[in-house]
């Protein structure tokens, strides 16, 4: 039914089937030439303006969401357009499973944070900059090209590099600087590890270069020891942005000093660039490499997830706890992609979109708590439970996610991880159960110093939330109840790709078989309790991977 | 082939006695040769008629004069590129031609191909954006007058001959001519001290550089025995020279002599000084037109002639290319004038062509075509707001010159940080795709190593423009000032403004379509074609 309205809807438009991707990447740009555009004397109007272009964007990516089909696993609305045509470099758009609910996220994260947070000061260039990071990610997302998506990946970078430069705050020059250089120091690697392997592949006419995704995918030209280099070079780029430890030092200096809006958009979407792309451009661009290096990302990941915690239960600065909390997250998603099986892959691509929600709420109340009392510092801060408890309760909400708390979005996406990790090397998640323990640890003590306690003369006039801001909070809280208690929609739209990732790493690598563990009786009936949690055919892994073992 | 001529000469004149002598000249294209002769005969034109005006020259007469030169320069290519690219008919006028494809003309000095046409064009834009900047730039520091405009030309004249050089003693024609156009050039600003000294550096570091060409050249003659392209090529897909000294010596002593004119490390000393000295339209020449013809001769010499003896000359241009790259972008950051930082990554820039050159492949011509042709735009843009930036003495280049330009002058400022980010190769700017191609050619010719150097002084080199970006845009932040516009609003003139704008348009479009340029530099090959020798004295006589 919902299909037959989106299709009256899209009947003005005139052509037969709506190209809902490159409208999802222009609408946001042409908002951005238009915002750059209004009179500076209107400041009102680029807010409208960057407002309209949100929500539109937005609901363009519900309508992809409700258009998807379920069971396919291969890419859906593809639209192809030569653009350079002696390098076959193409303008190719396409969804699966895996980019459907990132792009979904880009579109609900992108105008939540315009309400969210106004800037301070020059508020056109903020909103311009702001869509432009939206089309840039949306893009990023979408690309089936290599090319293009190395110019998105890096095209992100200009606008947060100002946003953070401009509207940020303390040291923000430092802070943007440093994570301009140093995402592109990690592009620079990408991008000779893109063209050689245009190079090397030779899909294109003839055994010529070309940038297709698909067609690379077809090509099997790559020695051994080429394609190991080559996943090094994306892998560097992709474990700056994620951030995997030892890359991670940019992020908390991002973070700190960016604006609201900024950081939002840094922590819910940019971040899950880099876990995208190991996905999309290191599992199934370089299956070999991607077994032989597991070992190695699996460890960095662990280290990330128990280091992240350690040091942000040490931050004295509320952002910059979020943000080594991310760090930790972060190390989750890694983690379950290089589980490499279907459950730890699936649970990866849950927790970037939990992390999105999770950490992007918690920025905005961050926001919230910044123009009240102009500080992160947990030492200025005492007692606001009493004096705004709807913030308090909406925060400890929020929190309990982020920690992974059941019954909360947080927990399916961990839970699917380790449960995938432990299958594949079981050491590797039993240290790495330890960092859900230390972000309750960190998230909890926080708590306990900002909020609880008799507020002193400072904390005493602060405001609880106001009407407009408790609105902004309602789709994210419903969001982290909904996929708590039901993820099953969202897991059944990334199942099918995930197992096609899977499958063509079994077929690609000789002797590689999905790690799946079913000797134990103990082990057995984890799996059996995931599949009651989420619905009688769930995941459906369980059965497959048995076929697959046996 | 210019000693043949002259032996001919000799011999016709030693056989005949009584009668009057027909001497064979080489058969000229005169068509072909028509930029060249546009060029040409527009500097002595405005040198001329300049002297008719006694200083009484209506505002920007020159300017316009120049400029309407070299676009008529630049449109004279057309039919040749049409010729040489074997096209029926260009736009509605059917062309029926007799002869397609590239061809040699004036007894083989010259070769008419695709790149030579090429970068004909280029050097060509190069004049019109120097000639646009110079404009109020010359009124301002009281230097008006047509000299600069005619050395300009002159220098360009110098380039073209370069770029269609099909000899080695022809190469050094066009580079001197060149040259000496710069010297002066370099050293007009009578009122700086600075530009009298770069002027005097140049020239000094100039002359050594030629004399090593020449020499060079000389060595190639004695190991080939011959100067001209095709012949050496000819002789060196024949000959396999068993005792090479001489010839290593030349292509070294010839690779020297070229290297210097496109700065690269290390014969690259004299470039911050003379560009940071000479009058700023002038260096925005040197940094386009200058590189550009010098990148032709290194197209020229070595890719065409000496292509299948790349195994001997790779490895120095692989070594050149990691040194400009990465001493380019790094010495750039330590500096605080923005001249010198742009002098600097000029000098990176100079590395990332040495890397298409390397890859001695057709991919490898594409991109050092494609790269000089944007590199022109972006450098001559940049050139173009630090020539306003440096206010009434040209001495304002420093970082804190530039503070709060976004404030006081916001359209130039954006104009700046766009051209800045395209020179760093951020995409969707034409600069990312220039550095894409180069980068594809050395992984074509597996130089990964070399792509890899490249990309992270690509980063180094993104960090300086970013320096100058935060001058201007933020000022402030970490100590804790907000923005506090300082600079009073500049006056942006008209001509220098609309120099810029096409910089800055150029540098975007062939950003997001790539393809328009792409196309024809993928056609810029250049070709070793053998000049046809009259049968007897009597196709073209002179004197007759």
């Amino acid at each position: 039914m919902s299909a037959s309205i989106l299709s009256t809807v899209f009947a003005s438009e005139g052509a037969a089937t709506f190209p809902i991707l490159p409208a999802l990447i222009f609408v946001p740009l042409i908002g951005a030439v238009l915002i750059a555009l209004m009179p500076k004397s209107r400041p009102e109007l680029s807010r409208q303006m960057a407002i309209i272009t949100g929500l539109l964007t937005g609901v363009l990516s519900i309508a992809l969401l409700v258009e998807f089909k379920t069971g396919d696993a291969g890419f859906q609305f593809v639209v192809q357009q030569t653009w350079v045509q002696s390098l076959d470099i193409k303008f190719f758009l396409g969804v699966d499973g895996i980019s459907l609910f990132l792009v979904v996220l880009t579109g609900i994260l992108f105008p939540i944070a315009l309400f969210a947070a106004k800037p301070e000061h020059s508020p056109k260039g903020y909103y311009a900059w702001l869509t432009l990071l939206m089309a840039g990610c949306m893009g990023a997302f979408l690309s089936l090209d290599l090319f293009l998506f190395f110019l998105m990946f890096e095209v992100t970078l200009v606008p947060l590099y100002m946003l953070i430069g401009k509207w940020g705050h303390g040291r923000r020059v430092y802070a943007a600087t440093k994570f301009f250089l140093y995402t592109m120091l990690g592009s620079a690697f990408m991008l000779v590890s893109i063209v050689t392997l245009a190079v090397v592949a030779g899909a294109g006419d003839k055994g010529g270069v070309s940038f297709d995704f698909t067609k690379i995918i077809a090509t099997h030209n790559l020695a051994t020891s080429t394609g190991r280099w080559l996943f090094l070079g994306m892998a560097i780029a992709f474990a700056v942005k994620v951030p995997s430890f030892p890359f991670h030092t940019w992020l908390p200096d991002a973070h700190t000093e960016a604006p609201t809006a900024g950081s939002i958009d840094l922590a819910g979407i940019l971040l899950k660039l880099g876990t995208y792309g190991f996905l999309r451009y290191g599992l199934e661009l370089f299956p070999e490499a991607t077994v032989w290096f597991a070992p190695v990302m699996l460890t960095l990941a662990t280290i990330g997830v128990v280091y992240g915690g350690i040091v942000a239960a040490m931050q004295r600065n509320l952002k910059r706890l979020i943000a080594y909390s991310s760090v930790a997250h972060m190390g989750f998603a890694l983690m379950g992609l290089f589980a490499l099986n279907v459950e730890g892959i699936e649970g990866s691509v849950l927790q970037m979109i939990n992390h999105g929600i999770s950490t992007g709420a918690l920025f905005i109340l961050l926001g919230f708590l910044y123009t009240r009392r102009h500080t992160y510092e947990i030492s200025q801060l005492k007692g606001i439970g009493k004096v705004a408890p709807v913030f308090a309760g909406i925060f400890t909400l929020v929190m309990l996610s982020s920690i992974g708390v059941p019954g909360l979005n947080g927990f399916v996406g961990e839970f699917l991880i380790l449960l995938g990790t432990f299958m594949a090397h079981r050491w590797w998640a039993v240290v790495a159960a330890t960092g859900v323990i230390i972000a309750a640890l960190y998230l909890l003590w926080a708590y306990q110093r900002v909020f609880q306690g008799e507020p002193d003369e400072a904390n005493k006039s602060f405001s609880d939330l106001k009407i407009s801001e408790k609105l902004v909070m309602v789709p994210l809280i419903a969001l982290i109840i909904f996929l708590g208690i039901y993820p099953k929609p969202v897991l059944d739209r990334i199942a099918p790709s995930v197992k096609r990732v899977v499958t063509r790493l079994e077929v690609e690598v000789q002797g590689f078989h999905e790690p799946i563990t079913r000797n134990g009786a103990d082990l057995l009936h984890i799996t059996e309790s995931s599949h009651t949690m989420n619905g009688e055919h769930g995941l459906g892994v369980a059965t497959n991977g048995q076929g697959a073992n046996q | 082939m210019i000693a043949s001529v002259f032996a001919q000469v000799n011999v016709t004149s030693a056989t005949t006695e009584n009668e009057i002598v027909h001497v064979a000249g080489p058969s000229i294209d005169w068509l072909a040769l028509l930029p060249l002769l546009i060029l040409l005969v527009g500097a002595l034109l405005t040198l001329t008629f300049s002297s008719f005006l006694k200083g009484r020259a209506p505002k920007g007469l020159f300017t316009w004069t120049t400029v309407a030169v070299a676009v008529g320069a630049a449109i004279s290519v057309v039919p040749m590129w049409a010729r040489v690219q074997g096209w029926n008919s260009l736009m509605w006028w059917n062309l029926d031609q007799a002869q397609t494809g590239p061809f040699s003309t004036a007894g083989g000095a010259v070769g008419i191909d695709g790149f030579s046409l090429f970068i004909t064009v280029v050097l060509c834009i190069g004049v019109v954006l120097a000639a646009l900047l110079a404009d109020d730039f010359l009124r301002r520091e009281s230097m008006s007058g047509p000299e600069f405009y005619v050395l300009l030309l002159l220098s360009a004249v110098g380039g073209v001959i370069m770029a269609m050089s099909n000899d080695l003693i022809v190469l050094f024609i066009g580079l001197e001519t060149l040259s000496i156009a710069v010297y002066v050039l370099a050293g007009m600003n009578l009122r700086r001290v600075q530009s009298q000294e770069s002027g005097l550096k140049y020239f000094i570091l100039g002359a050594f550089s030629s004399a090593f060409l020449l020499y060079g050249i000389a060595m190639l003659y004695g190991a080939t025995g011959s100067t001209n392209f095709v012949d050496i090529r000819e002789f060196m897909a024949t000959v396999v020279p068993i005792h090479n000294g001489l010839l290593l010596l030349g292509l070294v002593l010839v690779l020297v002599g070229l290297a210097f004119k496109i700065s690269a490390v290390p014969f690259h000393a004299w470039s911050p000084d003379v560009y940071d000295g000479a009058p700023t339209p002038a260096t925005a020449w040197m940094a386009a037109g200058v590189k550009a013809a010098a990148v032709a001769g290194l197209v020229r010499v070595f890719m065409l002639t000496f292509s299948n003896y790349a195994s001997t000359w790779k490895p120095i241009m692989y070594v050149l290319a990691i040194l400009s790259m990465v001493l380019g972008a790094a010495l750039a950051i330590v500096q605080s004038n923005v001249k010198r930082m742009l002098a600097y990554s000029s000098i990176s820039h100079a590395g990332f062509i040495l890397m298409a050159i390397q890859a001695n492949s057709g991919n490898g011509i594409t991109a050092a075509a494609f790269y000089v042709a944007v590199y022109t735009f972006m450098v001559a843009g940049s050139f173009g707001v630090a020539t306003i930036v440096g206010r009434k003495g040209d001495g304002n280049h420093e970082l804190s010159d530039y503070q709060g330009l976004v404030r006081s002058n916001p359209w130039l400022a954006g104009s700046f940080i766009l051209l800045l980010l395209a020179q760093a190769g951020v995409p969707f700017t034409a600069g990312f795709f220039a550095k894409f191609l180069a980068i594809t050619a050395a992984a074509d010719a597996h130089a990964v190593p070399l792509a890899l150097v490249a990309m992270v002084s690509a980063v180094i080199s993104a960090f300086l423009y970013l320096r100058i970006i935060v001058a201007m845009f933020m000022s402030g932040g970490d100590d804790g000032l907000e923005d506090v516009p300082r600079a009073n609003r500049l006056r942006v003139p008209m001509a220098a403004g609309l120099a810029i704008g096409i910089c800055v348009v150029v540098s975007v479009v062939y950003g997001l379509f790539p393809d328009l340029l792409l196309h024809n530099a993928r056609a810029a090959t250049p070709a070793a074609v053998q000049f046809e020798r009259p049968a007897s004295a009597g196709s073209t006589t002179a004197g007759g």
